[in-house]
C-alpha cells in the first residue's frame, strides 16, 4: 500500500529513558530515538530480541508510560492530547499473558460487557449480551465461553478473548506484544490466522511486536528491525527478509532456526566458522552498556565494521525503494572470512 | 470456524471448586468448621442473654448462696455476692462480642481506607499513611489503651475505641501490601488502556482481589480484640464494677482461685473459646481462599 | 516398539514402554502411556510435543525426579545395564552428574544464587569423589570448552553478574564436567534469544560430537529439532506417536498430527500462506479417549479409530507411526 494517506499511527524520535535502579547504578536508555508511521490498514511488525526495547515501545505507544522525549502521533494528534476514554476507542493493546491480562474474577461476558458498556458501544444489558455473542464468534469461540473465567480456559482461549476484548471499544489499531509468544505450536497458528482474517474484516492496523522472525513475516506489510532501542532496518516485509541490509539483521535470520532439516548442525566437520569464540556481550541484552558507547551500537558485535562505525551512529535511511538501513556497509554480504563476530554467526546469506 | 471451539473440552483438572460458595469452602476446612461452630455456641449464649433467656439476673445479688459450687440450681456456681456464674458468664460474652465489633468495625474502616490510599495512590499519600501507622505501631496497645481510657472515661465504647485505634497499624498494612501488587498487575494495566477511570479500576479491579485477605483479617482481628479487651477489663481499666465483664471476673476469680475455682475457670474458658473460634475461622477462611486448596 | 537403527551400538538409554501416573484417593491419572525410546552413544534425540504431551515429565521419570504422587507406573528405564525405574536413591544419586547429566530451561533456578558458579560446578565433582584440586582444575576445564571467556576467572562469579546466554553455557558446562555418557536437556534454549540459542545449539553440537555424547533434547521448537537432532520422536497425550530419521519425519510425516504440527509452524522462506491449524485441543490427562487420542481432531478418523488404540508400526520411510489410516488418505 502505498497510498500518501497520513499514518494512522506516528512516532517521532522517541526516547526512554529510566532512571537508574539502585543509587550506584546508570541510568538505562530503552529507547534511544525511534520514530515509526504505521499507515492504515496494514501491519507493521517489529522483530527484536531482548532488551532491545520493543516492549518499551509497545507500552509507550498505547499511553501507559511517558516518553522522556519525542511524541507519539494518533491521527494527526498528539497520544497525550487525547483523554484516556478517548484514546482507548482507537488504540488498543494486546499483551502476552492472557492469563495475567485478564482478571481473575471476571467472566469472560463481564468483563466484555464492562468494556462495551464504559465506552457506549450498546445501550444496555440486553444489547450488551448480543455483541458479547457476536464479539466470540469473531474470534471462534463458541456461546458457552461467555460464563467462563480465565483460569477455566486454555491458553489459546484466553488470548482469543483477550483478544475480543481489545476488540469490544472498537479501536481502528491494534498494538499486539508478543501476542502469541507464550502459546504452544499448533495455538499459535490459529491466533495467527485469526490475526489477520481480523484485520482485513474489520480494516484495523496493527503494530505487531515479536522477537519471532517466522511470525511476523507471516502477518506484516513492513517489517522493522530493533536492536538497543533503535530502528536497524526497516522496509517492505519481502525485501527485509530476501535481502536484509543490516548485518545485524542478517544474524537474525540466519540464527533462526527453520523447520526444515538441512544438515547444518548435524553430523559433519563444520560448526566452527558459526560459532561465536566467546559469550561476553550479548545482542541487546545491556542496552545501557551499549547506549554509553559512542558510534554504532552494534559495531562490537558486527564482523564488517569499519573504523567510521566505533564513532559514529549511522542513521537509519532508504538505501533502496522503501528499504531503509542504519548501517554505513548496508548490503555489503558477509563473508565467512571476515572479522570474527563476537555472537551471532558469520551468515552465508548474499 | 465457530466449530473449533465446540469441539474443546471443558479443562478437566483446573480448579472449578472455586465457583462453590465461601461458606462452602470455610465448611470444608477443619479449622473452619471448628470455628465456626464454637462460634455459633458463643453467638447463641450471647443472644439468649441479651433476650433475657438467662438463669438468673446477672445482676441479682443472693447474700444467702455465695461461693456455691456448680450445682442443678447454678451451673457454673456463684461468686462472692451469690451471682450467678453462668448468667454472668453470658452477659459478659455479650459484652465482649460488641466490644470487639466496634473495634473492629473501627480499625477495618480506617486501616483500610488507609491501606487502600497508600498502596493505590502511592507517592506522598502513602509516605504520611505509612508514618501515622508506624507511630502507632510503636506505642504498646495496652499503654496506648490506658491513655485513651483515661482521657476518654471507662465505659465499654472507649475500651472499644482504644482496642481499634491500637490494631488499625495492622490492618493499614495488610491491606497495603495486596493493593500494592494488584496495582501493578497486568490486568489492572490492561484496565487502564481500555479507558476505565481511576475509581473503576480501584472499585472493580483492585479492591475485589482485596476482599478475600480482609475478611480473613477482620476475623483474627476480633479474636485479638477479644482477647485485648479482656485484658483491659482484668486491669480494670473497663467498665467498672458491677458490669459483667469477662475481664473482671477472671480479676475477681484469680484472687479466689483457691476457694472458689469456678469463679475462675468459667469466665476464662469464655474468654478462650471466644478467641479460639475467631482464630479458628480466620484461619479457616485464609485456607479457603488460599487457590492452592481449591483443587482438593 | 524400539527403533531398529543401521548402528549396532547398545544404547546409552533405553527407555522400554515406560508409564508415568499422578496417584491420588480416586485411582490413578494416566500421564504417560507406554512410551518406548532408545538413544545410542554419539546419537542426538529429540522429544518434541506440546504441552501436555509428556515430554517433560518422561525427562524427569529417566532421572528419578519425579515428585509424590507422579510416579512410574510401569516399564523400564535402562542406562547401559543399570535399571533407572525403582533404583535406590543412592544409585541415582551416583549416576546423575556422573552418567546423566540434565540441562533445564531456566538456569537461574538451578543455580544457586548465593553460591559462585565454579564452585557450584566443583561441589558436583567433588560429590563424585573427586579431589578438590582435581575438582576445580576440571571445573575451569569444562567452562573453557563451553567457550565462556576467562573461565578462571567467570568461574567466580554469581549467577546473576552473567547473562541468560552466559548462565546456560555455565549449566552445561556443570553437566559435562562429570563426563556423564548421556546428556538430557529439558528446553534450554527456550528462554533464550534466537542468536544465542544458535551458539548454544552449535556449541552443544560441537562438544557432542567431540565426545561421542548421547543426548536427549527435548523442545516444542521444530525448528531446533529440525536442525539439531538427527533422530525426533512426536509426542501426543502421553504417547510417542512417530519416531525416526528427522529428515524422514519432516519430509514425509506419517501421522497425522505430525504434518497437522508441521503445517502450523511460519518460517522465514517459502510461500506466505495461512497457517496450519488443528481443530479442537489435546486432551487432558484423565480424560484421555478410548482408542486414539487424535482422532476427535483428526479430519481422517475411522470409526476404528475411536475403538483401538494404534500402536507404533514401522513404515517404508524409516519412522514408526501409530496410526491406522495409510497417509496417502488422509493428505490433502
Amino acid at each position: 500500500m502505498s497510498s500518501p494517506a497520513a499514518p494512522v499511527l506516528a512516532a517521532s524520535d522517541l526516547v526512554k529513558i529510566y532512571p537508574p535502579a539502585s543509587r550506584a547504578g546508570r541510568p538505562s536508555t530503552a529507547l534511544a530515538g525511534v520514530s515509526l508511521d504505521l499507515a492504515e490498514g496494514t501491519c507493521l511488525g517489529v522483530v527484536g530480541e531482548s532488551g532491545c526495547g520493543k516492549s518499551t515501545l509497545a507500552r509507550l505507544l498505547v499511553g501507559l508510560e511517558r516518553p522522556t522525549a519525542g511524541t507519539v502521533l494518533l491521527q494527526g494528534q498528539t497520544v497525550t492530547s487525547f483523554r484516556r476514554p478517548e484514546l482507548a476507542r482507537r488504540l488498543q493493546l494486546v499483551s502476552q499473558d492472557p492469563f495475567s491480562s485478564l482478571n481473575p474474577r471476571l467472566t469472560v461476558s463481564s468483563a466484555l460487557t464492562e468494556v462495551l458498556l464504559v465506552h457506549h458501544r450498546v445501550d444496555g444489558k440486553k444489547q450488551a449480551a448480543a455483541r458479547v455473542a457476536d464479539l466470540l464468534e469473531m474470534v471462534s469461540l463458541g456461546p458457552q465461553f461467555a460464563s467462563r473465567l480465565p483460569h477455566e480456559m486454555s491458553g489459546g482461549q484466553a488470548q482469543r478473548v483477550a483478544i475480543a476484548r481489545a476488540l469490544a471499544a472498537e479501536p481502528q489499531i491494534l498494538v499486539l506484544d508478543e501476542p502469541t509468544s507464550a502459546l504452544d505450536v499448533s495455538v499459535r497458528a490459529g491466533i495467527v490466522n485469526l490475526l489477520a482474517g481480523l484485520r482485513t474484516d474489520l480494516a484495523l492496523s496493527y503494530l505487531f511486536i515479536s522477537h519471532d522472525m517466522a511470525v511476523i513475516r507471516q502477518l506484516s506489510d513492513q517489517i522493522g528491525v530493533m536492536y538497543a532501542g533503535r530502528f536497524v532496518e526497516r522496509g517492505p516485509w519481502q525485501s527485509v527478509m530476501s535481502e536484509p541490509l543490516h548485518p545485524y539483521t542478517r544474524a537474525l535470520l540466519q540464527a533462526v532456526p527453520e523447520p526444515h532439516p538441512d544438515g547444518s548442525l548435524l553430523g559433519g566437520p563444520e560448526g566452527s566458522a558459526e560459532e561465536s569464540t566467546e559469550g561476553t556481550l550479548e545482542p541487546g541484552e545491556s542496552p545501557a552498556a551499549a547506549s554509553a558507547q559512542t558510534g554504532c551500537k552494534y559495531a562490537p558485535r558486527c564482523p564488517i565494521r569499519i573504523d567510521r562505525c566505533l564513532t559514529e551512529e549511522p542513521p537509519l535511511e532508504i538505501v533502496t525503494g522503501a528499504h531503509e538501513a542504519a548501517c554505513y556497509r548496508a548490503g555489503v554480504p558477509v563473508e565467512p572470512g571476515d572479522v570474527p563476530a563476537e555472537a551471532g554467526g558469520v551468515g552465508e546469506r548474499a | 470456524m465457530a466449530q473449533l471451539a465446540a469441539a474443546e473440552p471443558v479443562a478437566v483438572i483446573r480448579p472449578v471448586a472455586s465457583r462453590r460458595s465461601l461458606a462452602a469452602r470455610l465448611w470444608r476446612q477443619p479449622s473452619g468448621r471448628a470455628g465456626l461452630i464454637i462460634l455459633a455456641v458463643m453467638v447463641l449464649a450471647g443472644l439468649a442473654s441479651l433476650a433475657g433467656l438467662v438463669p438468673d439476673n446477672p445482676d441479682a445479688q443472693n447474700p444467702a448462696a455465695t461461693l456455691r459450687g456448680p450445682s442443678a440450681a447454678h451451673l457454673f456456681g456463684t461468686d462472692q455476692y451469690g451471682r450467678d456464674v453462668l448468667s454472668r458468664v453470658m452477659a459478659g460474652t455479650v459484652l465482649s462480642l460488641q466490644t470487639a465489633l466496634l473495634a473492629v468495625a473501627i480499625c477495618a474502616v480506617l486501616g483500610t481506607v488507609g491501606g487502600v490510599a497508600a498502596g493505590y495512590f502511592g507517592g506522598v499519600i502513602s509516605s504520611v499513611v505509612t508514618s501515622i501507622a508506624d507511630l502507632i505501631f510503636a506505642i504498646p496497645s495496652i499503654l496506648l489503651a490506658l491513655a485513651i481510657v483515661t482521657g476518654l472515661g471507662d465505659g465499654w465504647q472507649n475500651t472499644a475505641i482504644a482496642v481499634g485505634v491500637s490494631y488499625t497499624p495492622i490492618f493499614i498494612r495488610v491491606v497495603r501490601g495486596p493493593v500494592l501488587a494488584i496495582r501493578n498487575a497486568d490486568y489492572v494495566k490492561a484496565a487502564q488502556v481500555l479507558g476505565f477511570s481511576r475509581m473503576r479500576i480501584l472499585f472493580r479491579h483492585v479492591l475485589p482481589g482485596v476482599g478475600g485477605i480482609l475478611a480473613v483479617q477482620v476475623t483474627l482481628a476480633l479474636g485479638w480484640a477479644v482477647l485485648i479487651e479482656a485484658s483491659l477489663d482484668f486491669l480494670g481499666l473497663g467498665p467498672p464494677p458491677p458490669a459483667a465483664t469477662l475481664g473482671l471476673m477472671v480479676s475477681d476469680g484469680t484472687n479466689i482461685a483457691g476457694i472458689a475455682w469456678w469463679n475462675l475457670a468459667f469466665p476464662a474458658i469464655a474468654v478462650v473459646l471466644l478467641v479460639l473460634g475467631f482464630t479458628l475461622t480466620g484461619d479457616g477462611l485464609r485456607d479457603a481462599l488460599d487457590p492452592s486448596t481449591a483443587n482438593n | 516398539m524400539t527403533d531398529r537403527d543401521v548402528t549396532s551400538a547398545e544404547p546409552v538409554l533405553a527407555i522400554r514402554d515406560l508409564s508415568v501416573g499422578l496417584r491420588a484417593r480416586s485411582g490413578v491419572t494416566e500421564l504417560i502411556r507406554g512410551v518406548s525410546l532408545d538413544i545410542r552413544p554419539g546419537e542426538r534425540v529429540g522429544l518434541v510435543g506440546e504441552s501436555g504431551s509428556g515430554k517433560s515429565l518422561t525427562m524427569l521419570a529417566v532421572m528419578g525426579l519425579l515428585a509424590s504422587p507422579v510416579a512410574v507406573t510401569g516399564g523400564s528405564v535402562t542406562l547401559g545395564g543399570t535399571q533407572l525405574v525403582g533404583a535406590s536413591d543412592r544409585t541415582l544419586r551416583a549416576l546423575r552428574g556422573s552418567e546423566i547429566a540434565m540441562v533445564y530451561q531456566d538456569p537461574m533456578t538451578s543455580l544457586d544464587p548465593l553460591q559462585r558458579v565454579g564452585e557450584q560446578i566443583a561441589e558436583g565433582l567433588r560429590a563424585h569423589g573427586v579431589s578438590r584440586h582435581e575438582a576445580s582444575e576440571r571445573t575451569v576445564a569444562a567452562l573453557a570448552e563451553v567457550q565462556l571467556p576467562d573461565p578462571a576467572r567467570l568461574a567466580r562469579s554469581y549467577p546473576h553478574e552473567l547473562s541468560g546466554g552466559m548462565r546456560q553455557r555455565v549449566m552445561i558446562a556443570a553437566a559435562l564436567a562429570g563426563n556423564p555418557r548421556l546428556l538430557l536437556a529439558d528446553e534450554p534454549t527456550t528462554a533464550l534469544d534466537v542468536t544465542i540459542q544458535r551458539q548454544i545449539l552449535s556449541l552443544v553440537a560441537r562438544i557432542q560430537r567431540a565426545r561421542n555424547l548421547a543426548v536427549l533434547w527435548v523442545t516444542h521448537d521444530l525448528g531446533v529439532a529440525a536442525q539439531f537432532v538427527q533422530r525426533l520422536a512426536v509426542m501426543y497425550a502421553g504417547r510417542v506417536v512417530e519416531v525416526g530419521p528427522t529428515t524422514a519425519i519432516f519430509s514425509d510425516p506419517q501421522h497425522p498430527y505430525t504434518a497437522a504440527l508441521l503445517d502450523a509452524v511460519p518460517s522465514t522462506t517459502g510461500e506466505r500462506a495461512a497457517l496450519g491449524q488443528i481443530p479442537g485441543s489435546p486432551p487432558e490427562p484423565g480424560s484421555f479417549p478410548a482408542g486414539c487420542s487424535f482422532a476427535s481432531r483428526c479430519r481422517q478418523a475411522l470409526p476404528r479409530c475411536t475403538r483401538a488404540e494404534p500402536i507404533l508400526e514401522q513404515r517404508p520411510s524409516g519412522v514408526e507411526a501409530a496410526c491406522f489410516v495409510p497417509p496417502a488418505e488422509w493428505r490433502a
